[in-house]
């Protein structure tokens, strides 16, 4: 695992921005290729540690489930909620096309 | 000097003056001062001259308008307001009014508290600076020429330049802590779960916090108690009720064991080390037992930190579709319309973390970065653990110098995340922790001592924190 560690290359910025969506000028490559590195080269001090000992802490506290009885009551209002949308058609949120899809 | 939450609280209830005057005197203020400081993104003056006049209107009819009454508060733009327009700093949420209040939005209302308008930060609470703010950097009202530190900088200069005798702001890895420091306020992180995040827009979810600002830490300790409570709202709100902190405020810290921690103050400047030590001996004078001691696994929790909060962030930030609320730049099909509406509407610190946190997440890379940063969590706790089984708080610096200048940091990411390294161990912890002004630098610029303490010990952290207001020069 530790070969993995500070290899981030373009290609791989390239393919994390496409995963999340953004879309980066060259420009913005290299700079976050260089920004990102010095990220993960600082994390290097706890990449490199053993731990394999203790279990991973995803919050602070235990989570419980929390549930409530199943009863009907008030939400959000639709016409406030739907005020505040980008684009609406009859009571819904309007998106362009999804896919190839011809609507 | 600005009255305190307290004192301007007991005149409104005492009806010797009108809340209305109140918040038409804060409005006043803002309107001819904030130019130069930039705190507010935007006030509320309607509802807040409202919210007075139902507090007068309850003094005027014998009933009880809260502990708070009449007292003007500054929000952090990430807490949403009902109606009232919701940034998170971010083009992405340009204009946006949420259908619903954050619970400590309607707690505040309850306790007779005055929203008198939206704080200035950084975009998604991401920065230590509040240069990230999408509509402008906000300045520190002590040196216009430095900044006010951040995320939460503009409800921390709000305060410092007394505007709002209080403030809210979310800590995810010392977004309140830090710009307390650097503005020579109290500000602090509640443990996670006591206040609801209901309504507090998510950054990470899991280390996110909401907490109070104030020029003394009685008001801090009456704005915690407002705010503090379980809420059906939040699946991680404490079933517990918590229990008053500001009665005990002034109960002193005889017998009270402090661990002077080395790695809080180890790599700051000389001067704000200085000021740690002069407090720790503020403490031993008032009767507490104040020993070093090293606590190494918080040198860990930096990189853990700039892992776990980016990785929650990726994904807290991928609802920003463009589909629902917020900005949406048109395109051919619903990716396209994702990608060029996250492209155009978020910053550059916001696209850095969400790549990073992508990465970190990505396959191949879970277990060297994620799972290992999740292990060093657990390796803090422990070390927290092991800490609390000698001492009953811990002192260390809050952030490592006092304000630095406008720009200085934010073409070098690392060296801005730097700023955090004395915060973040509590954030992985979920422990409580403030930061209390105590002197100044060689600049003569305010300097923070932190003091943290275990799990639900907020009246102890805020004893602790006024025997140090007492006795700052």
């Amino acid at each position: 695992m530790t070969d993995d560690r500070s290899a981030l290359s373009r290609e791989d910025v390239i393919h994390v921005a496409r995963l999340a969506r953004l879309d980066l000028s060259d420009e913005e490559v290299e700079l976050f290729t260089a920004q990102l590195r010095t990220v993960l080269d600082h994390a290097d001090d706890v990449a490199s540690l053993d731990l394999s000992h203790l279990e991973p802490s995803s919050h602070p506290i235990a989570l419980a489930n929390v549930l409530r009885p199943d009863e009907p009551r008030p939400s959000l209002d639709r016409a406030e909620v739907l005020a505040v949308a980008p684009s609406v058609e009859d009571h819904r949120f309007r998106v362009p096309r999804i896919g190839g899809e011809a609507l | 000097m600005t009255p305190t939450a307290v004192s301007l609280a007991a005149e409104v209830r005492a009806g010797q003056r009108s809340a209305r005057d109140v918040v038409d005197e804060a409005l006043a203020t803002v309107d001819a001062g904030d130019g130069q400081y930039h705190a507010f993104l935007s006030l509320m003056p309607d509802e807040a001259r409202a919210a007075a006049d139902a507090v007068d209107a309850a003094v005027a009819a014998g009933r009880d308008p809260g502990p708070l009454a009449g007292v003007p508060v500054a929000l952090k733009d990430n807490l949403c307001t009902r109606g009232a327009v919701t940034t998170c700093g971010s083009r992405i949420l340009e204009g946006w009014r949420p259908p619903y209040d954050a619970t400590v939005v309607t707690a505040l209302r309850r306790s007779g508290a005055i929203a008198l308008g939206k704080a200035n930060m950084d975009e998604f609470a991401m920065g230590s600076s509040t240069e990230n703010s999408a509509f402008g950097a906000t300045r520190n009202p002590r040196d216009i020429t430095k900044v006010p530190g951040g995320s939460s900088g503009g409800s921390a200069a709000a305060v410092a330049a007394g505007f709002t005798p209080l403030g809210i702001g979310s800590d995810t890895g010392g977004s309140i802590r830090q710009p307390a420091a650097l503005c020579g306020v109290v500000g602090m992180k509640p443990t996670y779960g006591r206040v609801s995040r209901y309504g507090l827009v998510a950054f990470a979810s899991s280390l996110d916090q909401i907490g109070p600002f104030a020029t003394t830490v009685e008001d801090a300790a009456l704005l915690f108690d407002v705010l503090a409570g379980h809420d059906p709202l939040d699946s991680t709100s404490l079933p517990s009720q918590p229990e008053a902190t500001v009665a005990t405020v002034h109960d002193g810290v005889e017998g009270v064991r402090v661990g002077l921690c080395r790695d809080l103050v180890d790599g700051c400047s000389p001067d704000v080390v200085a000021r740690v030590r002069e407090a720790a001996d503020a403490l031993a004078g008032a009767g507490a037992k104040v020993e070093e001691v090293s606590v190494p696994e918080f040198g860990y929790g930096l990189s853990a930190y700039y892992l776990i909060a980016p990785a929650e962030a990726s994904s807290n930030l991928a609802r920003y579709d463009g589909v629902r609320y917020g900005l949406r730049v048109n395109a051919e099909d619903v990716a396209a319309m994702n990608t060029a509406t996250r492209t155009a509407g978020f910053g550059a610190e916001v696209k850095r973390r969400i790549m990073l946190g992508t990465y970190a997440l990505s396959a191949g890379y879970y277990d060297a970065y994620y799972a290992q940063a999740q292990r060093v969590r657990t390796l803090v706790m422990q070390a927290f653990d092991r800490a609390y089984s000698s001492y009953d708080v811990l002192l260390g610096a809050t952030a490592p110098t006092t304000a630095f200048d406008v720009g200085a940091k934010v073409d070098d990411p690392m060296a801005m995340y730097m700023n955090d390294v004395c915060t973040i161990p509590s954030n992985l912890s979920g422990h409580p922790a403030l930061s209390v002004p105590f002197g100044g630098g060689e600049d003569g610029l305010p300097v923070g001592v932190q003091v943290l303490a275990p799990a639900l010990q907020e009246a102890l952290l805020f004893r602790v924190a006024q025997v140090i207001e007492d006795g700052a020069p």
